[in-house]
Formats: structure tokens, sequence, C-alpha cells
């Protein structure tokens, strides 16, 4: 069988005018939603505060809920609905030094105010402050460092620092993009979307090496060839497995954005959002990264040479 | 060739099957013994996300392990000043670790006893202020400090293992994390609540004697005589359910701690039938407690945990026999809760809990089952597709798609890893990937093919092509992964390993597994034209 036709040649590069825009808007608007916001809304995880998942055994209205926080002086207590029936996300996220005895003291005191039920906690998570930012320092360094790594070695392996940029760039595009999605719809910051981010970040690197590896051969096989025709070729000889790739992967995700429950929702979400991100950059935000680098910088310095 | 077809066969199915045996303990215990016997029985762990569970850090507060410590040095220094005459004004414990003192009298007698016996103290800043009254401050030295900042943490360490294992948890971890903070990790625990009340606890047992002649009410309205403090004792009413504190005048000085304890059992009064804590001292212990109970007949001795007081009899006579009891209003689950407590030990520094994450069992098991049926919906979708697109070939990269999960799962085990949320995260990554390096191998076959070459021509370029692509790719995603394991923390870490292993074994299955195949159908099977 066979997807794409042999042959093919879709103007990918030569759309670039066109999608910078796309790309500049999209970061812009990413931005733009971040900052609007005042910056990323983070869970409990990493700014600090007190996370209690809640079943009640019969029939409780939200607001019932919301009066009870209120009752006990827990004003700034945000009380959602969550999955099944019956069920609440109680948060509050707060800075203050013993949460580990509020959270205690929340516990109890909705058992007595709703006294004919038996209360589950199914969930409960209290970060302090200091361990947040920790969290999210380290989590931040790793990243960093691990790009430093990808750069290093996408430079080395292909002989060109251009490439090893552009991946980057690409990378860098991605994440941007997949916060800006999670700040325009709203979504917490929480440990498990850093684990998408960095399934994110090994998805779009995997994409755009294949696609600067066939460039990279046909770099040695067509030598009349400039570097943008080169580039438009490779993107489309790799065009069936990009399609296969990336259709089989979104498959799965959009599996577990229907089946996988309320937990698995969010990380679902932001896997997609990144995944279709990933597939883009390496077309519209790596490659032309590295024409333009190789273009004025490279070309350049040879001249002045 | 033929002939290296069969070895590498031999190594191959051999890495498989032992593969397969490593991770079978992970999916069933009953196996036979003589399989316990010969193969590794680790088993891959579920992180307390996925089984439900309580995961705290504790943070100790070591500096408070210094200030006591030197707080019993100063009252030492005191009592040394003293018995050898020296006049002593003021001796008091400043900023945590320093000593300040207003001394007078001869210089070498203090000087002398300064260097005998507190050699780890150092001199900040010495003068005289007048009237021949010298000003001294003292500090401990940072590497006592160091040593027992060390040291607490260290005994607090084994004392919450112990505290831990009396409560009966199957499989608790607890381990030190960075310089001052404790990692507990408590699977499938029923009642997390009481678990970190009996964590945290301090358990502080001391004896102090209730001062008879001060006047209790004007040390409320804040005269408090000199060597004396208040402390309280909480009283629950059994039928209002409030709370009442009761004041007491005591003696600052204390006469004995828990830690002359040999035991701490819980009993049933006879009369009441109400528990209390039958306490047994070691044989030092035991001397202390004649001692002092023989030269405060008649006087009250107040028992003390944590700063609250829970009884204070009167005593009666001499003790002898090393036996003491805390009696109180308990409940059942209070009084063991104190038994244990008190066996454990006393914690050398208050700890706080600054980070708690607890999953609800029922929460760990819905978590499971929604993600294993989407896992295996998706599992089910791929192989159908592979081969409906692939046909022959989709059945070979299948096969090296089940061997790679076998793979990394029998690592794992090995490995005794934990696998969390964010290390099924990247396992999903490594398993895209996997596809990816099969689709990659087909593609550039099909390709080859196109041009005119011949199957065994196609299959080598193929291969030969594919293979630069899928490492650079693999590498760069390797590289990343071995950056976020080490700079990285607990997800984070999680993530890095699964993804690390999956892309391991996927570099085995894809390229050297499938080569395998192909070049066994067309070699041995001698097949005329390929089903991709």
């Amino acid at each position: 069988m066979e997807l794409i036709r042999p042959n093919t040649r879709f103007d990918f590069i030569g759309k670039k005018k066109f999608t910078i825009w796309v790309s500049a808007i999209a970061i812009l608007l990413s931005l733009g939603s971040i900052i609007y916001h005042g910056g990323l809304r983070y869970g409990v995880d990493f700014a600090g505060g007190i996370l209690l998942q809640i079943k009640f055994s019969k029939a409780v209205e939200i607001s019932e809920v919301r009066n009870a926080m209120e009752a006990m002086g827990s004003k700034e207590a945000m009380v959602q609905k969550f999955g099944g029936e019956n069920e609440f996300l109680i948060r509050i996220e707060k800075g203050s030094e013993d949460l580990e005895a509020m959270s205690r003291q929340i516990q109890t005191s909705l058992q007595e105010r709703f006294k004919g039920q038996t209360l589950e906690i199914r969930r409960a998570e209290v970060v302090g402050p200091k361990v947040g930012k920790d969290l999210e320092r380290k989590a931040l360094w790793a990243v960093l460092l691990s790009f430093l790594a990808i750069l290093i070695y996408v430079a080395w392996r292909f002989k060109q620092v251009s490439y090893g940029l552009g991946g980057i760039v690409a990378l860098v595009h991605d994440v941007i993009v997949t916060y800006g999605a999670l700040s325009i719809a709203n979504l917490e910051y929480s440990l498990t979307v850093l684990a998408v981010i960095l399934t994110i970040i090994g998805f779009s690197i995997n994409d755009t090496i294949v696609i600067f590896d066939r460039v990279r051969e046909n770099v040695k096989k067509m030598r009349k060839e400039d570097l943008e025709t080169i580039f438009n070729i490779s993107i489309n000889e790799t065009l069936g497995r990009t399609i296969l790739t990336s259709g089989t992967v979104m498959m799965v995700v959009l599996i577990l954005f229907f089946f996988g429950g309320p937990v698995i929702h969010d990380f679902a979400f932001t896997l997609i959002v990144g995944l279709i991100s990933g597939t883009y950059s390496t077309v519209y935000i790596a490659s032309p990264v590295v024409l333009v680098w190789e273009k004025y910088v490279s070309k350049g310095r040879k001249r002045s040479r | 060739m033929l002939r290296s077809l069969r070895w590498k066969f031999i190594l191959y199915a051999a890495i498989t099957l032992f593969a397969i045996l490593l991770f079978l303990p992970t999916l069933t215990s009953q196996l036979p013994s003589w399989y316990t016997k010969v193969i590794p029985t680790e088993k891959i762990h579920l992180g307390l996300d996925l089984q439900g569970g309580t995961h705290l850090i504790l943070e100790a507060e070591a500096d408070k392990a210094v200030e006591s410590y030197v707080e019993r040095i100063k009252n030492n220094l005191k009592d040394d000043l003293k018995e050898r005459g020296i006049p002593a004004g003021k001796v008091e414990r400043e900023k945590g670790n320093q000593i300040v003192l207003e001394i007078s009298g001869e210089k070498e007698k203090w000087e002398k006893l300064l260097s005998e016996r507190y050699s780890t103290l150092q001199e900040l800043s010495s003068s005289e202020i007048g009237g021949g009254i010298w000003r001294i401050t003292l500090v401990l030295d940072s590497r006592q400090t160091e040593q027992i900042k060390k040291n607490a943490l260290d005994q607090a360490l084994e004392t919450i293992r112990k505290r831990v294992d009396q409560f009966g948890v199957s499989e608790p971890e607890i381990t030190l994390q960075g310089t001052d903070r404790i990692l507990i990790q408590l699977p499938g625990i029923k009642d997390p609540q009481r678990a970190k009340s009996l964590i945290g606890r301090t358990a502080l047992l001391e004896f102090k004697l209730v001062d008879e002649e001060g006047d209790l009410e004007e040390a409320l309205k804040g005269n408090v005589p000199e060597g004396d403090i208040i402390l309280y004792q909480r009283v629950v009413d059994p039928k209002t359910g409030g709370v009442k504190k009761i004041p007491y005048l005591l003696k600052e000085k204390t006469l004995m701690t828990g830690e002359v304890l040999k035991d701490a059992r819980v009993a049933l009064d006879s009369q009441f039938h109400e528990p209390y804590i039958g306490l047994e001292f070691d044989d030092i212990g035991a001397k202390l407690f004649e001692q002092i109970t023989g030269a405060n007949v008649k006087k009250r001795l107040a028992i003390i945990l944590d700063d609250n007081v829970y009884s204070a009899p009167v005593i009666q006579e001499r003790i002898a026999g090393g036996r003491a009891q805390i009696t109180g209003r308990f409940t059942t689950d209070e009084a063991n809760e104190l038994g244990i407590v008190l066996r454990a030990g006393a914690l050398p520094a208050p700890v706080k809990v600054i980070e708690e994450r607890t999953v609800g069992p029922t929460l760990g098991q819905d978590s499971i089952r929604q993600g294993i049926i989407s896992i295996l919906i998706s599992a089910v979708l791929i192989v159908i597709f592979m081969i409906f697109y692939y046909r022959l070939s989709g059945v070979i990269a299948d096969i090296a798609l089940v061997l790679n999960v076998i793979l990394v799962f029998a690592v794992l085990a090995l490995l005794r890893a934990t696998l969390t949320l964010p290390g099924i995260a990247g396992l999903v990554l490594s398993v895209g990937m996997a596809v990816d390096a099969n689709i990659l191998i087909h593609e550039r076959i099909k390709e080859e093919l196109r041009w005119g070459k011949t199957i065994r021509a196609a299959i080598d370029q193929g291969y030969h092509r594919a293979f630069t692509t899928i490492i650079d790719s693999n590498l760069t995603t390797v590289i990343a992964a071995v950056f976020l394991y080490q700079f990285g923390t607990g997800p984070v870490k999680g993530f890095a390993v699964t993804l690390f292993w999956g892309i391991t074994a996927n570099i085995f299955t894809a390229v050297f597994i499938t080569r395998w195949v192909f070049d066994y159908i067309t070699l041995k099977l001698k097949i005329k034209k390929l089903s991709i």
C-alpha cells in the first residue's frame, strides 16, 4: 500500500513566508495568553497548597460543599466537580506554613458537617511552597541541560551548527505553543503536564532528526540542487513516514483522550497539541532555521574569509 | 550467511526467553519453587499514584537538635561553674548555638575549666565589662554542629523506620533525601492520618518535678519563678467533647527522659478497664528512677510527652524495680500509638511534613483500569493497522513491538523499578518510537524496491539507510533521557528510566530482530515477492 505517491512534490518550504506568520501568531497568542493570565496556572504540585479529592457516598450539591468550606473559614478554597457522581476537588493554593494541619482540619470538619455520609479521600496532596519551587527549578535545569546536549549531539552528527540550532528552536517553539494551549484552555500546570512536555520534546526531536537525516543523505546525492530544493525533496520523500507515524501516535493519544478517564484527560489534551506542533515545527521551524542560517550566517562567513 | 542466521536465532531466542522468564514474576506469584531458585524474582512495583498509598517528605529541624545539645552543655557549665566556685552572673544560650557568660574571679580558673571540659566550644569574643566581670561569648564549633545535625537526621530516620515497622505497612520505603529531608513511601496504607501523626510525633518523654512552693496563680499572671516553667495537661470531657487545659508549675530541670526506656506496653486497668501504658526502664533508668523517687517522696512527679503533661502523681514511696505507668483517659487507639512511639524512641529533632501525596486505593485502581483499557485498545489498533498497511511485513513489525514491551518490562523488573504515571508516558513515547522505527525501515525498503532493486538488495539498503536515521533519532532521545535522569527529580526520573530502556529495547527489536526475520524469509524460504 502507498499513502503518498512517489515523486510527490508539495512545495512545503515555498510556503514559508505564509507559515512564518502562522508560527508567529501561534507564539504571540501563547505568550499573550500566558502574560494575560499572569503566568501559567500552577497546580498544587508547583505552587504549593492543598488538593483534596473527596467522594461522598450520597448525593451532595456542589454549593453545599462550598458552603461547608466557607463556614470553616476557608474562603480561598476552590471547589469543583470531578469525574463521577458526588466527587469533588477542593483546592487551596497557598504558601502558608502549616498546610498539613489545615488539610487535616478540612477533612475532619467536612466529616462532621456531612454526618450521615461516608467520605472517601480519593487523593490528598499537600505541597509546601519550598518543595514546589525546588521541583520546578530542578525540572527546568534538567530540560535546559538536555536541550544543550541535544544541540551539541545534533551539531556534531550533522557537522553543522545550524542543524542543532534548527532542532532546538523547533523544540522551544513546541514547548511555548504547548504551554500556550494550556494557558488558553485554562488548564493547570502539574507534574503530569510536565511529563507530557518531556514526551513532546522527545517526539519532536525524533521527527526533526528523521527529516534532517534524509537531507544529509540527499545533499551528497544531489550536488547540483540548492539546499532549499533538497529540503523540499527530503520532506516529500519522508512524507509517507511522517503521516503514518504521526497518525499512529495521534490515534493512541486520541484514545487516551476519550477513554483514559479524568486523570489522564488533561494529559492527553496537552499531548495532542504538542504532537501537532511537533510535526509542524519540523517542516516549518527546524528546516527554515537551517536554511536561513546556512544562507546568511555560514555564507556570510565564507565570503568574508 | 545461513549459518550465521542460525546462530543469531539462538541468541535472539535466548534473550527473548530470558526476558519472558524475568517478566513472569510480575504477572503471577504462583510459580514453582525451582523457578524462584533459578530466576530472579524481582517484580515491577507500581508507584503510589497507581497503587494507592501515601508519600511524605519530612523536613527535620536539625537546628533544634543543635539547640538542645547546646542547652545541655549550658546546664552542665552552670553546674561546673558553681562547683568550682567561679562566680557567674549570667549563663544563657543565645542564637541557637551560642552561650553567653558573665563571670568574675580568677581568669585562669575559668580558662582552665573551658579548655579542659568544653573543648567543643570556641571563644567568639571576650571582654571586661567593668567591675571585674567578664562577658564571654562561646560558640559550638562548626564540625561538631554538622556532626550533631547528621546524627540527628540518621537517628530520626532510624526512629521513623522503627515506628513504621510497628505500624505494619508492607514494603515501606524510608530514605534520606538531600541533607535535611526524609522521604517516606507507604504503599497501600488505609489510614494515612494516623500514620502521619505517628511518624511526625517528636515523642520526647520527660519527667519533671512539680514546684510545690511556687505560686501558680502568680506564675499564670506572668511572674514565673526563676527556674520554673508552666506546662498544661489537656483533659477531654467525654460527655461534651470539650477540651480543658490544666496548668502546672514545674521545675524546668528535666530529671529523666525517655532515653532510658526499655519497653512500653499498653495494658488494661483491672479496676476501671481503661488502657494505660506500662513503662519499663533499663538498668541505668531503674537506678535513676529509684534515686529520684527516693529523694522526692510526697512530691508530685509530672510525666510529660512533647510538652504535654499526661499525669502528675504524688510519689508515695521510693520505687525500685524500674517500672512506671502513664495514665490518662486514653482511647485504645491513642494508647497503642503512644506505645509505638515510646518503644521506637524520641525523634532527636522535630520534623515537619512539607509534602504529602495520598492516593486512595480506589482511585489508583480506577486510573489503572482506565489506563490499561485505553492502552490495550491502542495496542490492538496499532497491531491491526500495521498488518493492514504492511501485510506480512506488518506481522513482523508487530512481533518486534510485542517483544519490545516484554524486554522493557523484564529490565524494569530486574532493576526493581517503580512504574508511575510519568513512567507510563515514557513507555508510550518509546513504543511510539518503535512503531516509527518499523515504519522508517518499511518505507525505505519500499522506496528501494520502487527504484528497481532486488528484494535482497532493497532489504540490505533499506536497513542500512534507515539504521542511521533510527540511531540518530533514538540516540538524541537517549541523551535527553540520560540528562533528565541525572538532573531531574522523582517524576522526571521515572519518565527518563522507562524512556531509556524503551529506546534501548527498540534498537534491538526494530533493527536486529526484524532484520533476522526478513533475512530468514528471503534466504531460507526464498520468497519471490515481498509482501510489504
